[in-house]
């Protein structure tokens, strides 16, 4: 009994679904035709813009792009939390939105309102981070690939010739996409190379007071090491402190190779003192990637590709310019 | 025999125990833990470095939240989860004033005295807004400070903009890092400020007494003549000043911010120096030295796993490993039983005699 009621539910539902799924984008055309100036609704998901100076960047990009001069109308929601973002987004199909731009906290859990959107019309395109659900539910994803920012740092590293890479590893949150790619292109270094050692590869959790406890209790039981790979900038600072205190020199043309992820602009700056040596971009600038695809789909063509990975420098401390940090920096 | 059993009867046995523990054990995987040099850092200054510096330049922060910690278990049975977001707030406010809304200054806007003491003010409104909603309200410690504890953050990131601030001038650095001439770090001396002050306190006020008699029971401490509402208030008000105190240490120590992650789970840290110090998280009678000499061990334990080079994805679970084990070894019924053990294994012995 309570199957059949149950069944019943959903086919009203999937009617009912159906039903809105049929108005929906005659209502949009019809607003389009009349004035042509009608604003694209954006129901945008983020994580909180506080977490860090990407996020904060992230954030910032996004606004700037989807104003109302822009031809948008954009909502936001925050949360590091899948649940509450998942509400969001139910809330913004509910609202029609048009597209729905995503960020999502965690990858799985998404499947049923994803679907939902499907059925209201919704357009979904995610930003920075992927999820496990079928791709035929989203229209594409903007990502950041870590493993070729790893590669390219552990790249930049192999071309400095050093006789021997005594490496300390600080390794970010474990099980964190970025950890993930940037330890895995340094794990495959160091496993193919004779001359490659690890020191020490610790996770110091993103948080620049573990990394200067990692590197002081190293310099205290001393062992000799010459490069230290962090993979953020707060942790390489964290590093530079512990050397200070040790008067260990670091940065171009000293004893000890600093490199760092993210280009906060005062870890450019670093760069541009000579005192570290390298930093890898992890780009949070997507707001020019999306608004390229939704133009695209207003006009009806078609993506080429489904997945599309931004473009992502590493910057040599030789080479750096002030442009370069006043550009890039975050 | 007496002696042994006097000894251990101490609640400050317990994390002088597990000090020893962990000395032993350096002792014996390897002894060179223990160096310590003395060279010039790259200001030029001459330093002390070595494992026991670290100890005790980390270790202080955390003995100095122990401090208000365990008067806020000992008044209110519960525990203040925000004191990680509120370090971040009251870091927050001293940039802010130091930098004075620009983030980059070339010198400081305010003389840092001045920093520090608006950050004490905030950080003891901060309290005062949890002990509110503990004493006044009635709410479980832990659900009243979880506003905080969710909404700290966001609020440490709204009061410079969202900006990171950099402070240049050395000067600033020498709370969390070292004075030119003293080789000692600053935090271990900031420390022990605060400990001899919380010792005078306790010593020559009636807080402490006060503090266990409403934390043992609460309507008795009424009837004779206390206001237990107020005292749990003041206590939230003291540790806000340890957190303001902490805050200045840990924003001198990198002369910047990071929202997210400054002070992460120092809360967790806190609470857990007041139980290794066998106090009783439920309330009532407490040791403030035993729970600073808790902080101190937790600190050692940390440094101990960095320099063993524990696998990052285990660190977590080493620790929890030796924290069950010690807190366990703390509780109450443990030691009872053990001491009932003991007794029995002694009686046979004295038949057999």
């Amino acid at each position: 009994m309570k199957k059949k009621v149950l069944g019943l539910l959903l086919t009203v539902a999937m009617v009912a679904g159906l039903a809105a799924c049929g108005s929906q984008p005659a209502a949009s055309t019809g607003g389009e035709g009349q004035g042509g100036s009608e604003l694209i609704k954006v129901g945008i998901i983020n994580n909180d813009p506080n977490e860090s100076g990407y996020r904060t960047a992230n954030d910032k990009d996004l606004k700037e792009m989807f104003t109302e001069a822009n031809g948008y109308s954009a909502s936001f929601a925050y949360s590091k939390e899948n649940e509450k973002q998942i509400n969001a987004a139910q809330k913004f199909v509910q609202d029609e939105v048009d597209y729905l731009l995503l960020s999502a906290a965690d990858t799985a859990g998404w499947d049923s309102v994803l679907k939902d959107a499907q059925a209201a019309g919704v357009k979904v395109i995610l930003f920075d981070r992927v999820i496990d659900a079928d791709p035929s539910l989203y229209e594409a994803s903007i990502v950041s690939d870590m493993e070729k920012e790893g590669q390219t740092a552990v790249d930049w590293l192999a071309k400095q010739n050093l006789e021997e890479y005594n490496i300390i590893h600080l390794q970010g949150q474990m099980g964190t996409a970025a950890q993930k790619g940037r330890t895995a292109a340094m794990d495959a270094a160091v496993a193919s190379n004779d001359n490659w050692n690890l020191v020490v590869q610790q996770s110091g959790d993103w948080n620049a007071e573990n990394a200067t406890q990692i590197v002081q209790s190293i310099i205290n039981s001393g062992e000799s090491f010459n490069v230290i790979y962090a993979e953020n900038d707060d942790m390489a600072k964290g590093a530079v402190a512990a050397l200070d205190k040790a008067n260990i020199s670091h940065g171009v043309g000293k004893d000890v190779i600093i490199m760092g992820f993210d280009c906060n602009k005062w870890a450019l700056e670093e760069l541009l003192n000579q005192n570290w040596n390298y930093d890898g971009q992890c780009n949070p600038f997507q707001a020019s990637y999306i608004d390229d695809i939704i133009k695209k789909l207003e006009n009806g063509e078609t993506l080429t590709e489904k997945q599309i990975i931004m473009e992502e420098k590493g910057f040599d401390a030789t080479e750096i310019t002030a442009d370069d940090v006043a550009k890039y920096g975050i | 025999m007496q002696i042994i059993k006097k000894i251990t009867k101490q609640q400050i046995f317990i994390p002088i125990a597990a000090l020893l523990i962990l000395a032993v054990f350096n002792l014996i995987v390897d002894p060179s833990f223990y160096e310590i040099t003395f060279s010039s850092n790259s200001a030029g200054d001459l330093v002390l470095s070595g494992n026991m510096i670290s100890i005790l330049d980390y270790g202080s922060e955390l003995a100095i939240l122990a401090i208000g910690m365990t008067l806020v278990t000992a008044a209110c049975g519960g525990q203040d989860i925000s004191v990680g977001a509120a370090v971040a707030i009251s870091g927050s406010v001293v940039l802010r004033v130091l930098c004075g809304g620009n983030s980059r200054p070339e010198t400081m806007q305010a003389p840092i005295i001045v920093a520090f003491l608006v950050s004490c003010v905030v950080a003891m409104l901060f309290g005062a807004f949890n002990g509110t909603l503990v004493a006044y309200f009635k709410i479980q410690p832990m659900v009243a400070t979880l506003i905080l504890f969710t909404a700290g953050r966001s609020i440490a990131a709204w009061i410079n903009n969202n900006e990171l601030p950099i402070i240049s001038d050395p000067s600033f650095s020498y709370f969390g890092g070292f004075i030119p001439g003293i080789p000692i770090p600053t935090p271990f001396f900031i420390a022990l400020i605060c400990i001899v002050l919380a010792i005078l306190v306790l010593r020559f006020t009636n807080l402490g007494l006060y503090t266990q008699a409403v934390g043992i029971n609460e309507s008795s401490s009424r009837l004779n003549g206390l206001n237990p509402a107020f005292i749990k208030f003041l206590t939230f008000v003291i540790l806000g000043l340890c957190v303001a105190v902490v805050g200045l240490i840990k924003v001198s120590r990198l002369s910047s911010i990071n929202y997210s992650v400054i002070a992460k789970d120092i809360e967790m840290d806190a609470i857990l120096a007041v139980a290794l110090g066998g106090n009783a998280l439920s309330g009532g009678k407490f040791n403030l030295d035993a729970s600073i000499l808790g902080a101190y061990v937790i600190q050692f334990l940390t440094t101990t796993l960095y320099k063993v080079k524990v696998q990052s994805d285990a660190l977590p679970a080493y620790k929890a490993v030796v924290v069950i084990l010690l807190v366990v070894m703390s509780a109450p019924v443990v030691r009872q039983w053990l001491a009932g053990l003991g007794r029995k294994l002694r009686k046979p012995a004295k038949e057999v005699a």
